[in-house]
């Protein structure tokens, strides 16, 4: 507290006040955020209660989704989640990594900031957007230059067959590119915040650039990046609508990754307002309930991964 | 060659291979405003396109010119996400306030954990959450329950974004008002904030172009519709809805709207982030000269 109270003189000040009207009033104000947090699991598990209690933990494990004959399992789209998430994050993680290290690096400004605010821009194109484009260009292409010459080539594979346009695959390609954005910006951040003086030993030590790049200055941001990574991954498993336009929406576990496959989101978002009577409904909502959980964690990991190297990184980006 | 030669060869190698990758992360951005622009254009081109309401499909031949246009969507993402923005942004500021000036107590760290988590918690989720508050209580799907999914949505990008730019201001502004006596409300709201004002519009500005642009957590709140509405307690239609549904369906005719909407949507929030990194620019030039 003291070494605190003589970096922020006028923060420790505050502390030690009597708390006055204003700070309870902001702080009450700022506490609408963490208490929706709650409230929003809390609601959920409510709503998915009937779900819950009829199907118990089977409902994990189960592989029908049968809205007539009332029998509801999530490991189809659980898997479709997981692995779309997966293939987006290793497509994406040398390109965002690359683009970081370029980022970080010092002088170019004009060309650093255009490439930055190319990045930025790609962060705000809607989802809606990569959706209408994934499925009438990205997924076309991809089938035909992609898809189809290494399902021909790689015939012993096993899981890269039977292409079609609407797959797995084309979902995770999509997928890369949304989540590319927030992977560059943590890790440039992490790696800037690398300090100086390492680099200019190694560089007085006579290593290269790549040298010192790849043996001192990722090594010692590994931590950051990993926890851009599993930022990442949160953003790349909770995402809905342009993977629901590109996915296929097969509810189930796919025999190739040139197959269609479904999400949890996707599930949600194409069924429930179809849904009827109690059950059904519920097990969306349940679903919904597996996907915020996963998400929560995910993101509280990634977050304390992120603060513990990075100090404060930009995490609204 | 020797070993120091070939060190540096795969040096430069490898700094070639960064360059291409980060030219090939570019890619995608100069694909998607092409293809939007191109296959948008003929849609936008026609003014009655940004009035009219959606048409049924005439298929398989469409007049050249066709009468149907997106109007109603537009309207309706306007009127939602205005209410969002009179819900979100005040509290988001007031979050923000208390973020900045009160940031080393022990909840202000709880509360911007929330906040990150918050920004990363699936959209789809929080649709489902208004569903169950606002829309099974009241028995409709409604604008009003829409423009509360994205206040959400909004709250956190804007309570961090003005905790930012407050933080940004110098600590010799703070003590000069306290020092003249002003009460710590008055240093905060009438002081601190109008000097980190650019900043936090910026985190406005952000925080609109996200909620202008999401889609799933309307899908079960505000529903959407085929015609003009206006009574925010009815379904209503928004563009990004527009772009989802349409896009989706075999007609020619509703595809081509779709990607009209799309064009309209990707102008609206690049030019929204484009001038919101102008004014945050701005800040950073002004804060330096405090």
């Amino acid at each position: 507290m003291s070494v605190r109270a003589e970096a922020r003189p006028i923060a420790a000040a505050v502390a030690n006040r009597p708390r006055d009207g204003f700070r309870t009033a902001v702080g009450v104000v700022g506490s609408v955020v963490p208490a929706l947090l709650v409230l929003i699991v809390l609601t959920l598990l409510q709503q998915a209660e009937p779900a819950i209690r009829q199907f118990g933990l089977k409902f994990l494990i189960e592989t029908d989704w049968n809205p007539v004959t009332e029998a509801f399992g999530a490991l189809p789209a659980i898997f479709g989640t997981v692995a779309t998430a997966f293939v987006a994050l290793a497509l994406a993680l040398p390109v965002g990594i690359a683009v970081a290290v370029i980022l970080a690096e010092p002088g170019h400004t004009t060309i650093r900031g255009i490439v930055g605010t190319g990045i930025e821009l790609l962060a705000a194109i809607p989802s809606v957007v990569y959706g209408i484009w994934a499925l009438y260009v990205l997924a076309p292409w991809s089938y035909e230059h992609i898809e189809v010459p290494l399902s021909e080539h790689l015939t012993f594979v096993g899981w890269v067959g039977a292409p079609a346009t609407r797959s797995l695959f084309n979902a995770a390609l999509v997928l890369g590119v949304m989540v590319l954005p927030t992977l560059t910006a943590i890790s440039r951040d992490v790696i800037k915040a690398v300090p100086r003086g390492m680099k200019e030993n190694a560089v007085a030590l006579g290593a290269t650039w790549w040298e010192t790049t790849w043996r001192v200055i990722l090594p010692s941001a590994r931590a950051g990046i990993f926890g851009a990574t599993i930022l990442a991954l949160g953003r790349a498993l909770g995402e809905t609508i342009a993977v629901t336009m590109v996915i296929g929406n097969a509810y189930a576990i796919p025999q190739s990754i040139f197959q269609p496959a479904y999400t949890l989101a996707s599930v949600i978002a194409n069924e429930f307002t179809e849904a009827t009577g109690t059950i059904y409904p519920a097990a969306l909502i349940e679903l919904g309930v597996v996907l915020i959980l996963v998400t929560l964690v995910v993101n509280v990991i990634a977050l304390l991964l992120v603060r513990s190297t990075a100090g404060e990184a930009r995490l609204t980006a | 060659m020797n070993r120091n030669h070939r060190r540096r060869y795969v040096s430069s190698g490898w700094l070639g291979v960064m360059y291409v990758l980060t030219v090939l992360a570019l890619i995608p951005l100069g694909l998607v405003l092409w293809f939007t622009i191109a296959k948008g254009l003929p849609s936008v081109i026609h003014p009655q396109f940004f009035f009219n309401s959606e048409l049924p499909p005439c298929e398989p031949s469409c007049p050249a010119v066709s009468d149907a246009g997106v109007g109603h969507a537009i309207a309706g993402t306007a009127i939602m996400v205005g209410i969002a923005s009179l819900i979100a942004i005040p509290i988001g500021i007031l979050s923000g306030i208390y973020l900045a000036e009160y940031g080393i107590a022990r909840w202000a760290s709880w509360v911007r954990l929330a906040c990150d988590v918050l920004v990363g918690t699936p959209s789809i989720a929080i649709g489902l959450f208004v569903y169950a508050f606002l829309v099974v209580p009241f028995h409709h799907f409604s604008a009003l329950s829409g423009a509360v999914a994205l206040a959400i949505l909004m709250l956190p990008i804007v309570a961090r974004t003005t905790e930012g730019a407050v933080s940004l201001i110098p600590n010799g502004l703070r003590e000069s008002g306290l020092a003249l006596g002003l009460p710590r409300w008055r240093v905060s709201l009438q002081l601190i904030l109008p000097a980190a004002a650019p900043g936090v519009i910026t985190g406005a500005l952000l925080s609109v172009a996200r909620a202008g642009g999401e889609t799933a957590p309307l899908l079960f709140t505000a529903f959407g519709a085929h015609i003009l509405v206006l009574n925010p307690n009815a379904a209503m239609q928004a563009l990004p809805m527009t772009v989802f549904r349409d896009a989706l369906l075999p007609y020619k005719s509703l595809q081509a709207q779709a990607w009209g909407a799309a064009l309209v949507l990707i102008i609206l929030v690049l030019g929204i982030n484009l001038v919101s990194r102008w004014i945050l620019r701005r800040q950073i030039a002004l804060a330096g000269q405090l």
